[in-house]
């Protein structure tokens, strides 16, 4: 099993480094770091602007694949990403972000994939009945929803409440209050109340998803025969829907948390900006607009990096759901 | 298991039907007993559910709005009523005026005609290039099969979304065509696996091969003998695939990486409505209402559709 897993790491150890590297090469194509520096009044010479560019190593001047080669030549040596337009290293600006990014992300999806497969066994069961429609049509609303719409629909909701309450119930914007001092007890409160709608809207959308595919798996197994004898060798009905329903029903899902990640990941970027916190959606969405090339690339790297565990950590799922696997 | 099975399951892939060819030796004279064929079986099934029909109709009626709308209407979507200056829905404006003074009605209409117009051509054109690629990549196996599953399992592994923004910087200046290409570009990918795996199974059916040592081409085969065998799943994917670009298409422009001014889609008029969406709710909701509407709408049929290809996913339960 232990190999297998490693198998599958390295697989995707490869995939996701390559990926990166077109990220790169793409990036470098599209963007246009000179360009801001030709735009300014006065405009520095040729000199200062060949420098600086050379110094951030995203001359234009230079063979993309070279620049590619440095860049993946300072990551092994010197575990370095380079420097942002604004001089700052691009691993310190992704440590400093990664954990708000990455607290909504993990939060949002487990909640999203808990509710989501347990509503999924719950429609199953319980087919075509009333909760069984209500479920399906509030996943189909939630798929029509683009994510940011959702956003701000629950900014708008809370804001109600916080009206009909008369006092600040949630505080959505940003991801701390600015200013605030108090006890460790008051600011960890403080971020989880900021957290709350844009882990709701995450988890809404994990859960929309999931929910319709476990519904649709866990279909499948209940008409399988292994269920009919498991309740003809006298196991009761919870019993066999659990014990050997859910858990084989559970196989298939755990590739599909690996694929469904990626929506995930930008949905809590999307859900990241609308709700004004400083994570890596705003990093991206700040790189972009500065035509920042090492800053895209160190977004996409972190992003790689993120599926890479998560497609491993979906395999050792599958591993330990599936014996045929670990044999 | 890979990756493939499981979209499958996903998609509900009916085992592939096959209409028996007609061999001319042996068949007796006369009228043929001819099989129900499997698209109006389908299509029967189809019109039994009344999602289909809720789906439909409602399409059909945003359709018919935003294309004869603007023709009832008096004010178009970018000239200024100064007299009505971010007001509220009137009688005079439907849904309104943003703070200088545009109808958001006509502006709506507008943004939702551009938003249909390139879920419409996206989504299709997602789901031809799956066809494509998975079909040869399934037909041809070996080398070109491997490489291209390669190349799909690289495309998986970013999320689309972020392709997009990286790519955007090149499709700044150039018109809302070429981001319906880049959209239907990133959106290929899992269906082509489904493909690619039907597809692998029916190149050695009876009829494949016989067509094969007869000497019918590739490209013949693939559009004869395979692509109409997987034609069901496919239009499926086209319908979703309308719902999915249409969400990247509006995420897109609502974080102005999409369609740029003086271009107006749902995604720049929600851009423009959130920050007044607290304030002056009507510029947000009624843009918003607008595309889940028609998001809703298009997700029924396509879920009415999967039904009627595959009615035996989980019925058969005592």
């Amino acid at each position: 099993m232990v190999l297998y897993i490693f198998k599958r790491f390295i697989n995707y150890f490869f995939l996701s480094m390559i990926a990166t590297c077109l990220a790169y090469v793409v990036s470098s194509l599209a963007l246009d770091p000179a360009a801001k520096y030709y735009g300014r009044n006065p405009q520095p010479t040729q000199q200062t602007i060949d420098n600086i560019l050379n110094g951030l190593g995203v001359n234009p001047d230079v063979p993309v694949l070279q620049r590619l080669w440095e860049w993946l030549v300072n990551i092994v040596a010197h575990g370095s990403l380079g420097n942002g337009v604004n001089g700052v290293s691009i691993v310190d600006q992704i440590i400093s972000r990664a954990g708000v990014s990455l607290r909504l992300l993990l939060i949002g999806s487990l909640i999203g994939a808990i509710v989501g497969v347990t509503l999924g066994v719950w429609g199953a069961v319980r087919q075509y009945k009333l909760s069984d429609q209500v479920v399906t049509y509030g996943s189909y609303l939630i798929f029509a929803t683009p994510t940011f719409v959702i956003g701000v629909l629950l900014m708008i909701g809370a804001t109600v409440l916080n009206g009909a309450a008369g006092m600040q119930l949630i505080t959505f914007t940003g991801e701390y209050s600015a200013g605030l001092t108090g006890s460790w007890w008051d600011l960890a409160l403080d971020r989880g109340i900021h957290l709350l709608l844009p882990t709701i809207a995450l988890a809404l959308i994990g859960a929309a998803g999931y929910s319709r595919y476990q519904r649709s798996v866990m279909l499948d197994v209940l008409s399988a025969d292994f269920i009919r004898t498991a309740r003809a060798k006298g196991r009761s009905r919870n019993s066999a829907l659990v014990r050997h329903g859910v858990r084989v029903a559970l196989i298939p899902m755990s590739t599909f948390f690996a694929y469904s990640f990626g929506t995930l990941v930008s949905g809590s970027i999307m859900l990241e900006i609308v709700f004004s916190f400083h994570g890596m959606g705003e990093f991206a969405l700040n790189a972009i607009s500065q035509s920042d090339i090492n800053a895209v690339a160190g977004t996409t790297l972190f992003v790689a990096i993120l599926i890479l565990f998560s497609s491993t950590l979906s395999e050792v799922l599958y591993a330990a759901l599936d014996p045929r696997v670990r044999n | 298991m890979s990756l493939l099975e499981e979209t499958n399951a996903e998609l509900g892939a009916p085992d592939v039907l096959v209409t028996p060819q007609p061999l001319g030796v042996g068949v007796p004279s006369g009228p043929p007993a001819r099989p129900r064929s499997r698209g109006r079986l389908i299509w029967r099934r189809l019109t039994q559910t009344s999602r289909f029909w809720v789906g439909a109709i409602v399409i059909g009626l945003i359709l018919a709005w935003a294309l004869l709308g603007p023709l009832f209407y008096p004010f178009d979507a970018f000239g200024r009523d100064p007299l009505n200056m971010g007001l509220g829905p009137t009688q005079l404006h439907w849904f309104g005026t943003n703070s200088i003074g545009q109808d958001l009605y006509a502006q709506t209409l507008v943004g939702l005609q551009k938003s249909l117009v390139i879920g419409l051509i996206a989504g299709p054109l997602g789901t031809l290039i799956a066809a494509v690629v998975g079909s040869v990549a399934g037909y041809m196996g070996g080398v070109v099969d491997r490489v291209l599953v390669w190349c799909i399992n690289l495309l998986l592994v970013l999320p689309s979304f972020i392709l997009l923004v990286i790519l955007s910087p090149l499709f700044k200046g150039l018109s809302w065509v070429f981001l319906t290409i880049f959209i239907a570009g990133f959106s290929w990918m899992i269906m082509a696996q489904v493909v690619r795996s039907q597809t692998k199974s029916l190149r050695d059916r009876d009829f494949v091969k016989a067509a094969r040592y007869m000497g019918v081409p590739m490209p013949k085969i693939l559009g004869r003998h395979i692509i109409p065998n997987v034609a069901s799943l496919l239009i499926i994917d086209a319908t979703l695939g309308v719902v999915a670009a249409i969400l990247a298409e509006t995420s897109l422009s609502y974080f102005g990486f999409g369609i740029r001014a003086p271009d107006v889609s749902l995604g720049t008029l929600l851009a423009e409505g959130t920050s007044a969406a607290v304030t002056r709710p009507w510029l947000f909701v009624f843009p918003a209402g607008a595309l889940i509407v028609t998001l809703f709408a298009v997700s029924l049929i396509g879920d009415a559709l999967r039904d009627a290809v595959d009615p035996t996913s989980g019925v058969n339960r005592d």
